[in-house]
């Protein structure tokens, strides 16, 4: 009784989601399917428009301009999270499967989200590429053989920054008694620096202050006036959406220079700076990816897609930083599948074989030319030691309408997040039961 | 000293923004018994459409104009296809039809103007203002002193509407039973139309300050959450009791926040997101309906 | 025709208090439960099993748990996802700390846990009462949260916060495949539902709504205020705590406090508003309607949209449709799909001849 109808609603919906998935077909053969899991709703829909927005365009130039991967075409499918958790579970269950070979790899584009698939990722045998967020530990590919956070880590861009504040000051043993203040947002992904920071702070001799705040940050008084009493060298910023602009704009009205205040690349985009005015204008943050439309690969997507008013995204928000990531991420992750096609043959790939690709990156300087991607991407190695490859950020500054790049590459300080991520790695294998893999087996 | 003055002050100021989303659950609350959980969406809704007119070449005034007519046309239409058909029905069902229009709201305002990120310049400098910091030697923004003043006279306005014309008498009226307004002849379909019009006016004040602020994003539909515990101190029914219960939650919640950080030596931060529910909920316990609020009397 | 009660015969109170006095419900029941027994886990994949049902059913026991709370007791609580989080975190910390403990005893002593901070959060309701409460009940919600994102013991002083479920191994047997967590999750479910179903036709439910339909006239015929709303919440607690250890250990396996947030308990609610207020099939019904809607309307979306704008404008007619729904159904029917299916079957007993 009590479930009948609620079978039969299920059922029913089945029947219909059932209906509306085409069955793979024998001309799919020579397709190489990528899950969307976008967010265009909620709070945070700035990030995964632009983001997926660049991702899908590289992969529509690609298909456009070259056919595919070595004559493999791409094929995606959206997926609507909302930023939430469990949605973003359900699309990554939804679209695993699809395509002739299964989903290629998996984006989740949220640090939640990254948490609550990974482990399903490896029990499926599908990479989870959280390139730039999720686990600082990730890089260790002997514990995490199917997560890869490529290019940086939260730990490595960190110590990034304070190689950046060191340089700024005028070399890190100036750092010694400066003030800085960390203020990011009350959750898994704000917290994930704090103790890295704190060993930072240990080994330069700064002081460092940790400053919550409470989500969604929609006023910062408080936390803004205890900072003014501090009166900081340095602030460092790991906002997420609303909180940043009302960040820049409590420093602004405290009277802290803005361009003392480090971002996160989550803090880092044009949807963060816009709202804060006038206010923005100093700021610096960090990112993997700079933003503009000087690359040739970005000048080739306008070409190829938008021009052909096949974008995936409104024009005008070509070559932001948040779709200039998506790029990035496109570029990589098609990189893989590549290598991975050199190793297992010119076809679809599951995704245990373009984890093998993922494993084995070689982005060297002639390649990212050949790419067309120079400054865009940083050179990057990955092994199955060492999931992360490369760990250099630049950081760019907001001059009130549109960022600036103001250094070149600076790398992290691997030598001080290496063995932290080991560390930390070996307690999550302890904990879950995982014997680590013998790299030095896999080459 | 100064310190601690410059946090009341701020939180005094904070506190004021707090009450301007507060009212608007007030006007609609003393007015048909609902508790309308959809005004912080109204709130999105408005800025957003104020945006998205101004984007379209319109200049401020026009188009603070034209947005007002839409949050009016959107009263009627609440009033009409939401509201009418569920007359009489227990406050619960009126409140779940507000959650449905909030949804809705919040996907028709971004699938007209889009879920970017906009700013909003109101052109009012929101930095230390440099009179009051020569006199007093303290720091408080331009921008919070002109919200008060807005506040101030909003509040004026509705209190006037409420106690001196007929159509707020009506209002009171329906509040209070909506069977027996009707049958000694209030119209309640007017009087359901107007004050979500007003309510609709609160709405785009606090959107165009609170978007000012924050940028013109999803996130300004959260601001409701911060206007709630003002709400339940002040009382539901009472205009003054939003901007007492704003002003009382607003100081104390960034005084917490500052000494009580301090003196936990940073142990016990990041409160301010249930603070002022514990205060508002200890303060519900000597007082059941609030600062302000009418005096519930029960018959068996 | 089937469908019809005429010459069931009761000769004793017992059959009359039966759970499902009529025959064909009887079978249908028995029906019911052996197509989500037997047929679902044989006939359903991974994806259906593991990221639909799995959580639809964690839900419905969240939306049964604030039912008994909101349905059948009257008090408006808002802080579900709080007492949920009570549930995960409880659940984690005793099996990480207690190892000896069998892990249906966790489950179970989480919900306990969640059972004693819903008391405690659940003493205001004898002076507040209505939007009064519910707001009040907000102060949980976010106390909740914040205690175990701010304090490091409950999370192991992981880095980030973030629980991650151990293995599940019960009586022996390892618990990993969709299929055995959906099991089990339907196993929890299916008896606490049952036991719902009993409690609101017993002395306790006959007192919550006596208090609901009016606390002070329940007072006065000698239902003692305290014992009754306290209960109520305690129970309703318990059933979210218990939701909350499922969702962690069955669902999602790693959590952080945020999977919690405000959004889960109006989740929730939304599920009981459109199940139907006061009805354990309510909840089901419910948490169908909120957790198939959208990835229905998603669904749809994919097929047709392609392309940027489209794209957008679909996300957000998403939410157009949800919200217009919600509004289309109160003005309906305000008591929920559950009533719906009631009012079918009484045409159904009637039907082919209505007259």
């Amino acid at each position: 009784m009590k479930k009948s109808v609620f079978a039969s609603l299920a059922l029913g919906v089945g029947l219909i989601a059932g209906a509306s998935v085409p069955a793979p077909a024998v001309a799919q053969a020579m397709e190489q399917f990528m899950p969307i899991p976008i967010y265009r709703t909620g709070p945070y829909a700035a990030g995964g428009t632009g983001y997926f927005g660049g991702f899908m365009d590289y992969m529509a130039l690609i298909n456009e301009r070259d056919g595919g991967v070595n004559g493999v075409k791409l094929t995606w499918e959206e997926c609507e999270t909302a930023y939430d958790n469990a949605r973003g579970v359900e699309c990554y269950e939804r679209l695993k499967g699809k395509g002739p070979t299964g989903a290629a790899m998996f984006h989740p584009l949220s640090t939640g989200i990254t948490y609550s698939t990974f482990e399903k990722g490896a029990a499926d045998k599908i990479p989870v590429v959280s390139l730039g967020y999720g686990r600082g530990d990730a890089m260790v590919g002997s514990v995490f053989p199917y997560l890869f956070p490529l290019v940086t880590t939260y730990w490595s861009q960190n110590t990034s920054k304070i190689k950046f504040i060191g340089m700024k000051e005028g070399g890190m043993d100036k750092l010694k008694g400066k003030k800085i203040v960390n203020v990011y947002h009350d959750s898994a992904y704000g917290k994930e620096t704090i103790d890295i920071l704190n060993k930072q702070a240990a080994t330069y001799g700064f002081e460092i202050k940790h400053f919550p705040v409470a989500h969604p940050g929609l006023d910062q008084k408080a936390i803004w006036l205890q900072i003014k009493q501090i009166a900081p060298d340095w602030v460092i910023l790991r906002g997420w959406g609303v909180m940043n602009p009302t960040a820049i704009k409590e420093a602004a009205r405290i009277g802290f220079s803005r361009e003392k205040m480090l971002g996160v690349w989550w803090s880092g985009s044009e949807e963060d700076m816009r709202p804060a005015g006038t206010a923005a204008k100093g700021f610096i943050a960090a990112g993997f990816n700079p933003p503009g439309k000087d690359f040739q690969v970005i000048k080739d997507i306008e070409k190829a897609v938008h021009a052909k008013k096949k974008g995936n995204i409104e024009s005008d928000r070509v070559g932001t930083v948040y779709y200039n990531r998506g790029v990035v991420t496109g570029i990589l992750s098609l990189e893989a599948i590549r290598i991975a096609q050199e190793k297992f043959g010119k076809k679809p790939l599951t995704g245990e074989q373009i984890q093998w690709g993922l494993e084995h990156l070689n982005l060297t300087p002639a390649r990212i030319k050949a790419l067309g991607a120079e400054g865009l991407v940083q050179p990057i190695k990955t092994s199955c030691t060492d999931h992360e490859g490369g760990g250099a950020v630049k950081f760019s500054q907001w001059d009130g309408n549109q960022w600036k790049i103001v250094s070149d590459w600076i790398e992290a300080d691997k030598g001080l997040v290496r063995p932290l991520a080991e560390e930390s790695a070996m307690k999550y294998a302890k904990e879950k039961g995982i014997t680590p893999r013998d790299c030095s087996k896999e080459m | 000293m100064n310190f601690f003055f410059e946090v009341l002050f701020g939180g005094l100021l904070s506190g004021i923004m707090y009450s301007l989303v507060a009212l608007g659950f007030v006007l609609i609350y003393k007015a048909s018994g609902v508790f309308n959980f959809a005004q912080g969406s109204m709130v999105l809704f408005a800025a957003l459409t104020f945006v998205g007119i101004l984007e379209l070449g319109v200049p401020f005034w026009p188009a603070l104009l034209l947005c007002l007519l839409v949050m009016m046309l959107l009263a009627v239409g609440i009033e009409r296809i939401v509201l009418r058909p569920l007359v009489n029905q227990p406050p619960i069902a009126l409140f779940m039809a507000t959650i449905g229009l909030s949804y809705l709201l919040e996907g028709l305002g971004q699938g007209i103007w889009g879920t970017q990120v906009r700013a909003l310049d109101l052109g009012i400098e929101d930095l230390p203002n440099e009179m009051i910091q020569e006199a007093l030697g303290i720091q408080v923004s331009t921008f919070d002193l002109f919200s008060a003043g807005c506040a101030a006279v909003l509040v004026g306005g509705l209190a006037l509407f409420f106690n001196k014309t007929r159509v707020g008498l009506a209002l009171r009226a329906v509040a209070d039973d909506h069977q027996a307004a009707l049958a000694v002849g209030i119209p309640l379909q007017h009087v359901w139309a107007i004050v979500w019009a007003a309510a609709g006016l609160v709405a785009l004040v606090a959107g165009l300050l609170w978007g000012s602020r924050l940028g013109v994003q999803f996130s300004l539909s959260l601001v409701a959450l911060k206007a709630l515990p003002v709400l339940i101190l002040g009382g539901f029914t009472s205009v003054a009791g939003a901007i007492v219960g704003g002003l009382i939650i607003g100081a104390s919640e960034k005084l917490a926040e500052v000494y009580i950080s301090t003196f936990t030596g940073g142990a016990v931060a990041a409160i301010e997101n249930w603070f002022p529910y514990m205060l508002a909920l200890l303060f519900l316990l000597v007082r059941p309906q609030g600062l302000f609020g009418e005096k519930i009397i029960e018959r068996v | 025709m089937l469908y019809r009660e005429s010459g069931q015969f009761k000769t004793s109170y017992r059959a009359d208090q039966a759970i499902f006095p009529i025959r064909q419900d009887r079978i249908a029941i028995m029906a019911l439960l052996a197509v989500v027994f037997i047929l679902v886990p044989i006939v359903a994949d991974e994806y259906w099993l593991g990221s639909i049902l799995t959580p639809l059913l964690v839900l419905s026991l969240a939306a049964i748990g604030l039912n008994i709370l909101t349905g059948y007791a009257g008090q408006l609580s808002l802080g579900t996802a709080g007492f949920m989080a009570v549930g995960a975190f409880a659940a984690y910390n005793l099996n990480l700390r207690v190892p000896e403990l069998p892990l249906i005893v966790d489950f179970l002593l989480a919900g306990v846990f969640a059972a004693l901070v819903g008391m405690v959060f659940g003493l205001p309701s004898l002076r507040i009462k209505g939007f009064y409460l519910a707001v009040a009940t907000l102060a949980a919600q976010f106390f909740i949260e914040w205690v175990f994102t701010h304090v490091g013991w409950f999370t192991n002083y992981s880095s980030s916060g973030v629980i991650s479920a151990p293995p599940m191994v019960i009586m022996g047997v390892t618990v990993d495949s969709a299929v055995e967590k959906y099991l089990l999750t339907l196993v929890m479910v299916a008896v606490l539902a049952l036991a719902a179903k009993n409690m609101v036709r017993s002395r306790i439910g006959r007192s919550w709504m006596a208090v609901r339909d009016k606390d002070v006239s329940a007072e006065v015929i000698g239902i003692p205020l305290l014992a009754t709303k306290l209960s109520a919440f305690g129970i309703s607690s318990f059933y979210c705590g218990v939701a909350g250890a499922l969702w962690t250990y069955c669902y999602l396996g790693t959590v952080e406090p945020a999977a919690f947030d405000l959004s889960r308990s109006f989740q929730v609610l939304f599920m009981i508003i459109i199940g139907g207020v006061g009805s354990i099939l309510g909840s089901f019904l419910g948490a169908g309607f909120i957790v198939l809607l959208p990835i229905l309307l998603n669904n749809i979306a994919a097929m047709i949209g392609h392309g940027t704008l489209q794209a957008d404008t679909m996300a957000n007619l998403e939410h157009i449709i949800f919200g217009g729904l919600i509004i289309f159904f109160l003005i309906v029917e305000p008591h929920g799909l559950a009533r719906l299916w009631q009012i079918a079957k009484e045409k159904l007993r009637l039907w082919p001849f209505p007259y």
